[in-house]
């Protein structure tokens, strides 16, 4: 089982000789590593589509291998833009980007293949495959990515234009709330989307990140403000009461999402994020403590306020309570998780197609069923290598903007994650939101792209060697070391 | 049928093992800077000398935790975007100190801030050499050097 399994940073060639007197040792830039898993990846999502196409009795043709080859041409063209622009980026960010993206796409198709079968049994016009459409948002989004590499050369740039950041997310984020209808047309109750003839976009996508942007400079520059140290109580220092007007305005914006939106998940989402890089700016656990009681506040207003909410929560409660109905979803869902049980039923073996919108929001579910809790197990992994790495950066960068904003964009990978699967699996209550690169989806994808390039160039900024600035003197011995050499007088 | 259904689960656990050992051979960088594995480095050191500082941790103040890896170049500390710990503080200067490497030994010296460089409790006002585990402290920021 010894399959492309790449060395260590593809074995550098210089690294074993010595260090610390030879330091102009370059530290392996990895692209290698990168270029050999996105191999793999495009093998496994070749991989994939044959077994879907087999197990729905398609004809396998040529066909298939020319879309596994536009695959691994798509992100080698996205691997030669982090070659030239950002070299000492992480190794692993792409990669996994490109497997779940691929992944998702075969799903999606999976999941036509099934919706147009059933259509045509039951006479209906026959379903619109969606997967085209995905592999159009795929490749925008990946030029989206390389743009983002262009024109962000270093990160801090973006710090001075926060302010402008926050704004402009905030408008993004209200925009689909208080425009009128025909611009913004509620889907599934959720007012959330912008309508352009020809696409529809979710701005509160883009928004988070944004407002990501807007915070990391925010704390950057205030963070005094946040730990002044207030009264002690239960052994946390509580902020002052005067200080608290930021996250009351952000906690102010989340419910204003929830009421006028009414959307769940980027309401959640928006005020985690908040709270997280306010806990890593301050590292005082009381800032957590006081945003998970606001919310909860606002979480019980809202549940007696408005009917959908309560129905998320009968749902999530009872998920069999009305089975052909309301918690129709919540319900298929779980029937195909357990039908899958732990090794799946194989790709395009099971049913997903039983689950109202398996292709977005109940994704996992459709995975869940054909991959297994396996399957399954390998794919959240993935989602976690994707956020520890980028960690690692935030970790490893040197100025306090990067190390902000790249934990929380890590952090808002892992929060998307768990609400979504959680919500499929009934952890918590549905909220509505997309996987991260699995769902369909363009805005969400070309949103997740942005994010994966800031990381990367984070990560780069991380890794990449310092710039010496003159040159490199040889090491002479300490001046109480220097023999003293007699020198004749010339005469 | 059965045996493609696990082969591509095992094919996914694959990929996953592999990101993962590309992890693992960069778990003991201290930061993202020193990549080389450590164990070459450390048994070809000893044989020459015992304590040589190889990394800049900073103990206290906004990026404490940050550990920068000592390569021989000189450390710029200061406000300014391309330093190589980059402060924001407001009790520190643009270019507020600098360590360096002579012969074996790190030196700080002050580049001409406005409230000083202090080592442990001394204020630097030439060059001086800095021994491991003593506190230079700018600002709010207080870094050391260890082995």
């Amino acid at each position: 089982m010894t399959t492309p399994v790449p060395t260590a940073g593809g074995s550098p060639g210089g690294a074993s000789g010595p260090t610390s007197t030879a330091p102009n040792l370059q530290p392996p830039t990895r692209r290698n590593t990168e270029l050999l898993l996105l191999a793999f990846a495009a093998f496994m999502v070749t991989l994939s589509l044959v077994l879907v196409e087999g197990n729905q009795e398609q004809a396998i043709t040529m066909e298939v291998g020319y879309y596994g080859l536009a695959f691994l041409v798509l992100f080698g063209a996205a691997h030669l833009a982090v070659r030239r622009w950002a070299p000492y980026a992480d190794p692993l960010i792409l990669p996994c980007a490109a497997l779940l993206n691929g992944l998702g796409l075969v799903m999606i198709h999976r999941i036509d293949l099934a919706k147009i079968e059933s259509t045509l049994r039951r006479g209906k016009t026959v379903w619109e495959p969606e997967a085209p459409q995905q592999v159009v948002w795929t490749a925008l989004g990946l030029v989206l990515f390389v743009a983002i590499l262009l024109v962000v050369k270093n990160h801090r740039t973006l710090a001075k234009l926060g302010y402008t950041f926050g704004l402009a997310g905030l408008v993004a984020l209200a925009l689909p709330g208080i425009l009128p209808a025909p611009l913004s047309r509620p889907v599934n109750g959720a007012k959330i989307w912008l309508q352009f003839g020809f696409a529809s976009i979710q701005p509160g996508e883009f928004a988070k990140i944004m407002l990501m942007i807007f915070f990391a400079s925010f704390l950057v520059a205030k963070r005094d403000l946040f730990t002044a140290a207030g009264r002690r109580f239960l052994g946390m220092d509580l902020p002052r009461a005067r200080d608290l007007g930021p996250i009351i305005a952000a906690w102010l914006v989340s419910i204003g999402v929830l009421v006028l939106e009414r959307d769940l998940g980027s309401s959640l989402l928006f005020f985690g994020i908040v709270l997280v890089m306010l806990y890593i700016a301050t590292e005082r656990a009381a800032w957590v403590v006081l945003g998970l009681s606001l919310f909860v506040g606002g979480c019980l207003v809202a549940y007696q306020l408005f009917s959908h909410v309560q129905i998320r929560v009968a749902n999530w409660l009872h998920p069999l309570h009305d089975v052909y109905d309301k918690s129709l979803q919540v319900a298929q869902a779980l029937f195909g998780l357990a039908t899958g049980g732990l090794f799946g039923t194989g790709l395009g073996n099971g049913r997903p197609d039983l689950v109202p919108e398996a292709q977005t929001d109940y994704i996992t579910a459709a995975l869940g069923e054909e991959l297994g809790f396996v399957g399954l197990a390998a794919i959240l992994l993935l989602y976690g290598l994707l956020a520890l790495r980028g960690l690692r950066s935030a970790l490893a960068v040197r100025d306090s903007f990067g190390k902000l904003l790249g934990a929380g964009l890590s952090f808002a990978v892992c929060l998307q994650v768990f609400v979504v699967v959680g919500g499929v699996t009934t952890l918590i209550p549905v909220t509505g939101l997309t996987a991260p690169f699995l769902s369909k989806g363009g805005s969400s994808l070309l949103a997740n792209y942005i994010l994966i390039a800031l990381l990367l160039r984070i990560s780069d900024a991380a890794r990449r060697p310092q710039p010496t600035s003159k040159p490199k003197r040889p090491p002479q011995p300490a001046i109480a070391d220097q023999s003293t050499v007699m020198v004749e007088r010339p005469s | 049928m059965q045996l493609t259904r696990a082969g591509f689960l095992i094919l996914l656990w694959l990929f996953v093992l592999a990101a993962l050992r590309v992890v693992r051979s960069d778990l003991y960088a201290a930061s993202g800077l020193r990549v080389s594995a450590p164990g070459f480095r450390r048994d070809k050191e000893k044989g020459r000398r015992g304590k040589a500082a190889r990394q800049l941790v900073v103990t206290h103040g906004a990026l404490a935790g940050t550990r920068i890896s000592l390569e021989g170049r000189p450390i710029l500390i200061g406000r300014a975007d391309d330093s190589t710990l980059v402060l924001d503080d407001d009790y520190a200067s643009t270019r507020h100190a600098r360590l360096s490497l002579r012969g074996t030994d790190w030196y700080v010296e002050d580049l001409g801030s406005t409230n000083g460089t202090y080592l442990d409790r001394a204020k630097v006002t030439a060059p001086l050499r800095v021994p491991l585990g003593v506190p230079i402290r700018i600002g709010k920021t207080v870094i050391e050097l260890r082995s």
